[in-house]
C-alpha cells in the first residue's frame, strides 16, 4: 500500500507538476499568476492539515465523503505536484536561453521547441533534485495513516498491541526500528533506480559539473 | 548603391531592409538602417560594438521584434501580422556566436532535427542530407560527438551545417568566430568563404577583415544604429570617405595586424 500510494502520488505529481512548470515558465501573466498562486497555496500547508482538508474537511462541511484513500492520494499529490513544478521550473530556466533561440531560428514553433530541445535537456537536469521528492513524498505516505488508510505505519500501529501481548512491551522498539528499516530500504532502493535511469540518460558534458566548466 | 557597382543589379533581390528602428528601454539602439541583398551577394557589416550589428541581424528573422520598419523576404514581408514567422525563419539561416548547437544532441541529430521537425522529411532522408552536409563542412568523422565532445571551431561548422540543411535562401551570421580561439577561426572563415563562392547569400557581422577582403561584395560600417558608410572592400579600406570609418579601420587593424 505504501509503495501504491507513493507512485499514486508521484505520477500525480509529475503528470501535474510538468505543465505548471511550463506554464509558469512560457505562460502569459493570468496563467503565471494562477500556477504561482497554486503553488504556493499547495506549498505553504503541512500536509497533514492538507490530509485532513481532503478528508474531514469535505466531508464535516459538504457531506462529500472521499475513500480515505483517494484524500491522501489527492491531498499529498496536489502536494507533491506543486514541489514538483519547481523542481522542473528550476530545471527549465536551466537550459541556457541559447538553445530556444537556436530553435526558433531553425522555424520551430515555440511548442515544438519545448518538445524536441528544452524538454529532453530539463528532463535530465531535473532527475537529481527529483530524487529529493522521491524520497520525502515515500516517507509522507506515513501521514495518510491519520485518515485510516492501511499503510506500512497503519499496519504496524494495528500490530503494536499484539505485539505487546505476545512479546513484551519492548518488542514494540524493535517492531519500530524493522519499519524504520522499511522505509529506508525503500527510499534507497528509489534512489538507486533513479540514480541508474540518470545515467542511462547521460550525455558527454551535460552533467552540471560540465556545464559549469565550459 | 555600391552594390551595384559589384553586382550589376541583374540578380533578384533576395531580403529587403527598410528603415528599422529598435530600443531596449531608453536605448535606441538601431536608428533607421536599411538594405537590399540580392541573391548571391554577400555583405559583412562592421563597427563598434554596441552599435547594434547583431540587433540588425536578430531584428530580419524576428528573433527581435523591431518596433518600427519593414522587412521583406522576396515578396513576402517578414514584419507583417499575417505572416507566419515559423515559415520565414525556415528559409533564413542564422549562426550565432556561441553556436547554440542542442547539448543533448549528437552532431548528426543536430542538423537533421531542423529538416524532420520543421520540414517534415523523412528520417532517412534527412539523415542522409545532414551526413552531407557535416562532410561539406569537413565533419564526415565527427556525425556521432556530441557537442562537448568537439573543439570550438568543429562546433560552429555543425552549426553552419544545421542552418545548411534548411536549404536557406540566406543565411546570416552574428560574429560567427568572436568566440573562437584564435587557431581554430581560420576553419570556420574557410567554409564560410567556400560558401559565399558557391554562391550562398549572406550577412556576416564580423571584424574578420581578410574574410571581408576575400569575399565581401559589400561592406557595411554601422555606428551608433545608422549605416555611415557601405561600400566595396576596395573603396571602404583604401579611401574611405567618413572620418569615423577611417579611425575604426586603423584600430582594426592595428589589433588584428593587417
Amino acid at each position: 500500500m505504501t509503495v501504491l500510494l507513493t507512485l499514486g502520488l508521484l505520477g500525480t505529481g509529475l503528470l501535474l507538476g510538468f505543465p505548471l512548470a511550463f506554464a509558469q515558465v512560457y505562460g502569459y501573466r493570468p496563467v503565471r499568476w494562477t500556477c504561482l498562486v497554486y503553488e504556493q497555496f499547495f506549498r505553504g500547508i503541512p500536509a497533514l492539515v492538507l490530509i485532513l482538508i481532503f478528508h474531514s474537511g469535505l466531508a464535516r462541511s459538504f457531506h462529500i465523503l472521499l475513500p480515505a484513500f483517494a484524500s491522501a492520494l489527492l491531498a499529498l499529490g496536489l502536494r507533491s505536484s506543486a514541489y514538483q513544478s519547481q523542481i522542473f521550473r528550476g530545471a527549465i530556466q536551466a537550459v541556457p536561453t541559447g538553445q530556444m533561440l537556436a530553435a526558433r531560428s531553425l522555424g520551430m514553433s515555440k511548442l515544438k521547441a519545448i518538445r524536441y530541445v528544452i524538454l529532453p535537456q530539463a528532463f535530465r537536469l531535473s532527475i537529481p533534485p527529483w530524487t529529493n521528492e522521491f524520497s520525502s513524498v515515500l516517507k509522507d505516505t506515513s501521514l495518510a495513516s491519520a485518515i485510516g488508510v492501511v499503510e506500512l505505519m497503519k499496519k504496524t500501529m494495528l500490530a503494536m498491541p499484539t505485539i505487546q501481548n505476545a512479546l513484551g512491551a519492548r518488542w514494540i522498539l524493535v517492531l519500530l526500528i524493522a519499519v524504520a528499516v522499511v522505509y529506508l530500504v525503500l527510499t534507497y532502493a528509489g534512489n538507486w533506480a533513479l540514480g541508474f535511469l540518470e545515467n542511462r540518460l547521460q550525455i558527454p558534458g551535460f552533467e552540471m559539473k560540465g556545464m559549469v566548466e565550459r | 548603391m555600391a552594390a551595384d557597382k559589384a553586382n550589376p543589379g541583374s540578380d533578384p533581390v533576395v531580403l529587403r531592409v527598410k528603415d528599422l528602428h529598435k530600443s531596449y528601454g531608453d536605448n535606441h539602439v538601431l536608428r533607421g538602417v536599411s538594405m537590399d541583398l540580392r541573391r548571391g551577394e554577400t555583405k559583412v557589416v562592421i563597427g563598434p560594438s554596441g552599435t547594434g550589428k547583431s540587433t540588425l541581424l536578430r531584428c530580419i528573422n524576428q528573433l527581435s521584434i523591431p518596433d518600427s520598419g519593414h522587412v521583406w523576404l522576396g515578396d513576402l514581408e517578414v514584419t507583417s501580422r499575417q505572416t507566419n514567422i515559423n515559415k520565414i525563419r525556415a528559409q533564413i539561416g542564422f549562426v550565432f556566436q556561441s553556436f547554440n548547437l542542442f547539448t543533448h544532441l549528437t552532431a548528426l541529430h543536430n542538423v537533421r532535427i531542423g529538416p524532420m521537425k520543421v520540414g517534415g522529411m523523412k528520417k532517412g532522408e534527412a539523415t542522409r542530407l545532414a551526413m552531407e552536409e557535416l562532410e561539406r563542412v569537413g565533419l564526415a568523422d565527427k556525425v556521432d560527438a556530441y557537442p562537448s565532445e568537439l573543439s570550438g571551431g568543429q562546433q560552429q561548422r555543425v552549426s553552419i551545417a544545421r542552418a545548411l540543411a534548411m536549404f536557406p535562401q540566406l543565411i546570416l551570421f552574428d560574429e560567427p568566430t568572436s568566440a573562437l580561439d584564435p587557431e581554430l577561426i581560420g576553419e570556420v572563415l574557410e567554409v564560410m568563404i567556400s560558401l559565399a563562392k558557391d554562391g550562398m547569400t549572406m550577412i556576416v557581422v564580423s571584424h574578420e577583415m581578410g574574410f571581408a577582403r576575400a569575399v565581401a561584395d559589400e561592406i557595411i560600417f554601422m555606428e551608433s544604429g545608422v549605416v555611415l558608410e557601405q561600400g566595396s572592400p576596395d573603396e571602404l579600406f583604401v579611401r574611405p570617405k567618413e572620418q569615423r570609418t577611417q579611425e575604426f579601420l586603423r584600430k582594426i587593424c592595428e589589433l588584428y595586424g593587417e
